[in-house]
């Protein structure tokens, strides 16, 4: 059995009167691939971000460990520098910015000024945007932007990675190449990707994590979870 | 990722050399007087134009600090011998005070419409305490602070280490264009510097730079401090030209004026913003001194106009004309090449 | 005993002239999030306007309350015409836009008035409250204040006009769907805004001495009584001026008038850092 390297203890967000996030218990071990459903509003999107330190205050309660350090309060930075990539649901890119200096940015952090030009050259080859590498981000289509964004994610050498709908807008040709590409980083990363597309999600063939109204209905392998009755119930509203 | 990058040119040394060259010799042939008052504008403009053009922040109350500069000089110098220390303290005060207010606003994850009222609060506060302190119960060591006549008469620049050595008239202008000079390397070394690169990154997208693990109120609050130490710079050299200090340094015409030189002269550039200081103060000054237009009447519909139809500014208008011209330049080169080249296997081939 | 009256009077005046100038900038900026930066200038042209009717013989009260508001309402419904539509959305170039404005109308200002300060007395005597005498305008400033800020409330509450204005600070797809164009009520939103800016000048102009340059006393304490007040228009002004009208009044009570000043827009700085999102994003946060 693996080390847990994400851990949530009654995790709790609260907007207003509305509890998103009720006291959720959380465990992901080393190298997983773990996924992420619930309808709308199920609050998965606030766990995730409440993880990576975009929820801060008054409205959080609970304690976020990551690889046994705890987390909760922490800056979103801060988290992110113990080796953390992330993906957010809109794609967050430098736009006026070339493909190559997206990648520069996030490849500095970790590889110094020196070093970062290799990884660049690295990432372009690995997600094949090599012939984009001198094009402007905001120019260019909504799949090829994605990637660009998991390309900054990658590029600063994540032990774990967090993406959110990653799947979003992407034809079928490239939602293939995205789980080739999830599969690779597998290979040394931990994931979580919270995501709403069914094909995908069975596709990446991993362990689920359902949430409903805030807390978690049930989790599992795709194909246990999947054809379990509450699911479709909560999913498509009848006992089908 | 070295030399050109992240929309920054090379630097031009030959421009730049070139530049410096007519700048020294324009007292052979001109006076110095309203040159050296035109150079510390566009000193002005320029830690501005660093801020706001590459790394997106926008203050509403840029003439703080450079009313900070002008007063920590006149104060200083009345307390201190020597002019040394004062021009030093003009650049540190109202560095630490930019690093307060801004690290408050930039930790405080303030930006944009919040930001620029705060910069303009700060900037009213500095006025209106300033403008009521007249009467000898507000002084700072030997210095009155005179209210809105201000502090007149204070000692001026001298030789570093010989208080008798007055620098004034050309030499003085040399000094300003040096400090000019020396500003614009400086901002040039930070932008080609991989801080300067976050900045712009903050600017282009600061929550995903935030996610890459940079520590982005910081980077903020330090070039902030930067800004506000160079426009202290100008404010100090502006006191000794001036040879008085009046709470009109911080007013809103002044700060308005150098956001106006920023977004005429094109945002996102150096160079334009300088030269936009230098034009719009030549008119300035050449409207002053009679009163059928106000200027306030020009400025204003030029700011509007210039926000209508050109919102980066003319640079980068006149950048992409010279782009342009380059390609075509480029593709003749190429043309030419690839004639050469055909003739000669032809040549060879036959 | 009377010293605390002619406090409290004090204070209610501050509360007064603030919620009076602010309210055109607040329903431009809750209604369609622009920060009209020439709205001091606006106020300005409306005491001018005032001035100059009042100088033609016109009964005083009639320029105040009518003809300043539409003067200025026409300036600003060209204004928005030919300035403020192309800008929607883009706050920072309106900021600078209508910063460009206020130079220019401080600049034809000047031209027509020239820059000695020009005044009309106040058309209401002062009265007396047990050893001090007190100005007797101020009252019918407090008065104008209260109902214009009533009136205000009202319409947004209680009539058609006021739902369709609080549909569009939620969005302009909300207009649409109530049925109407939202560039029409975006243009009329403006204007409404100007014409109260020019009420508010008006009303001011018997007060103080006027001079082209003054807008820029105007808009800094409307600007900062807006933005701290936050989205709802009537709460969050009417909140902020309150909290600021009796900071300042106390304060310059206890020491001088400009600290006055300075303690209330420090206060701003504090206000603004706390709470990013104006009082009304933290409390009060389903008023109007």
């Amino acid at each position: 059995m693996s080390e847990p390297v994400v851990e949530t203890h009654e995790l709790a967000v609260r907007f207003g009167g509305v509890l998103a996030v009720d006291h959720v218990n959380f465990t992901l071990r080393e190298r997983e691939l773990r996924c992420l459903i619930g309808p709308n509003g199920a609050g998965k999107s606030t766990f995730f971000k409440s993880i990576i330190g975009q929820i801060r205050g008054a409205n959080f309660a609970g304690r976020v460990l990551i690889r046994g350090q705890d987390v909760s309060g922490w800056s979103t930075h801060q988290i992110v520098r113990l080796g953390i990539g992330i993906k957010t649901q809109v794609p967050s890119v430098m736009n006026g910015l070339t493909v190559a200096e997206n990648l520069w940015l996030s490849a500095r952090r970790t590889a110094g000024p020196e070093g970062a030009d290799t990884v660049v050259e690295e990432i372009l080859a690995e997600l094949e945007l090599g012939g984009i590498a001198r094009r402007l981000v905001g120019e260019l289509a909504h799949g090829q932007r994605q990637l660009v964004e998991i390309g900054t994610v990658l590029a600063n050498k994540p032990w774990l990675v967090l993406l959110d709908e990653p799947a979003a807008g992407l034809t079928n040709v490239e939602t293939e190449r995205l789980i080739g590409i999830i599969k690779r980083i597998n290979r040394d990363a931990t994931l979580i990707v919270v995501d709403h597309d069914m094909h995908f999600v069975r596709a990446l063939d991993s362990l689920i994590t359902v949430f409903h109204q805030g807390a978690i209905l049930i989790e599992g392998r795709a194909e246990k979870v999947l054809s379990d009755p509450n699911v479709r119930e909560v999913y498509l509203g009848s006992r089908a | 990722m070295t030399g050109a990058a992240f929309g920054i040119g090379r630097i031009r040394w030959n421009w730049l050399v070139a530049a410096a060259i007519l700048l020294a010799a324009l007292p052979l042939v001109y006076e110095t007087y309203t040159p050296t008052l035109l150079a510390i504008w566009a000193l002005f403009a320029l830690s501005l134009a660093l801020m706001w053009g590459y790394a997106g922040i926008l203050s509403f109350g840029h003439a703080a600090y450079f009313g900070l500069g002008a007063y920590a000089y006149a104060i200083a110098s009345f307390n201190v011998g020597e002019s040394t220390v004062p021009f030093l303290l003009a650049i540190i005060v109202p560095a630490i005070v930019a690093a307060i207010i801004g690290a408050m606003m930039f930790y405080g994850r303030i930006s944009d419409v919040y930001l620029g009222v705060m910069t303009l609060v700060v900037t009213l506060i500095l006025n209106r305490f300033m403008n009521a302190t007249a009467g000898d119960a507000y002084r700072i060591g030997n210095a009155r602070l005179g209210g809105f006549n201000g502090i007149p008469a204070f000692p001026t620049l001298n030789v570093p280490g010989d208080p008798n050595m007055q620098v004034y008239g050309t030499a003085y202008y040399f000094v300003v264009i040096v400090c000019l000079i020396g500003a614009y390397l400086i901002c040039r070394w930070i932008l080609a510097s991989g801080f300067g690169r976050v900045l712009i990154g903050i600017r282009e997208n600061e929550l995903r730079m935030e996610l890459l693990g940079y520590n982005v109120p910081a980077y903020k609050t330090a070039i902030f401090t930067v800004s506000g130490a160079m426009a202290g710079l100008s404010g100090c050299l502006f006191a000794n030209w001036a040879e008085i200090v009046t709470p009109t340094v911080f007013s809103l015409g002044q700060t308005a004026e150098v956001l106006i030189w920023v977004i005429v002269g094109g945002l996102g550039t150096l160079v334009g913003p300088m030269i936009a200081a230098v034009v719009l103060g030549m008119l300035k000054l050449a409207l002053g001194t009679q009163t059928l237009i106000d200027n306030s009447l020009i400025l204003g519909a030029i700011l509007i106009l210039v926000v209508l139809l050109i919102p980066r500014g003319f640079a980068p208008t006149f950048a992409a004309w010279r782009r342009r011209l380059a390609q075509v330049q480029v593709h003749r080169r190429q043309a030419r090449g690839t004639r050469r080249r055909r003739v000669a296997l032809q040549e060879a081939s036959q | 005993m009377d010293y605390a009256a002619i406090v409290v009077l004090e204070i209610l005046y501050m509360i007064a002239f603030l919620a009076l100038i602010s309210a055109g900038l607040a329903i431009v900026f809750g209604m369609m999030r622009v920060i009209n930066l020439a709205h001091g200038e606006f106020v300005m042209v409306g005491g001018y306007a005032t001035i100059a009717a009042a100088k033609a013989g016109i009964n005083v009260y009639f320029a105040m309350l009518v003809i300043s508001p539409i003067v200025v309402g026409v300036i600003g419904l060209v204004v928005e015409r030919l300035i403020v539509r192309f800008l929607y959305g883009r706050m920072i170039d309106i900021m600078l836009a209508t910063w460009g404005l206020g130079l220019l109308l401080t600049g034809i200002i000047t031209l027509i008035f020239g820059n000695t300060p020009v005044s009309v007395p106040t058309p209401i005597p002062g009265y007396r409250v047990g050893h001090y005498q007190m100005g007797g305008y101020n009252l019918f400033v407090i008065a104008v204040a209260a109902v214009l800020i009533g009136s205000m409330w009202f319409a947004l509450r209680y009539t058609r006009v006021g739902l369709v204005a609080r549909g569009a600070m939620q969005g302009r797809e909300v207009v649409s769907a109530l049925g109407y164009n939202p560039s029409t009520i975006y243009m009329l939103t403006f204007t409404v805004g100007a014409a109260l800016s020019g009420l508010a000048g008006g009303v001011m102009a018997p007060l103080t001495g006027l001079l082209p340059s003054i807008g820029g006393a105007y808009i800094a304490k409307a600007f900062i009584t807006v933005i701290t007040g936050g989205a709802a228009v009537i709460a969050g002004t009417l909140t902020t001026a309150a909290v600021f009208g009796t900071v300042d009044q106390i304060v310059s009570f206890a020491s001088t008038p400009v600290l006055g000043e300075i303690a209330m827009l420090a206060l701003a700085l504090v206000l603004l850092r706390l709470m990013p999102q104006g009082v009304t994003g933290k409390f009060f946060r389903n008023s109007t």
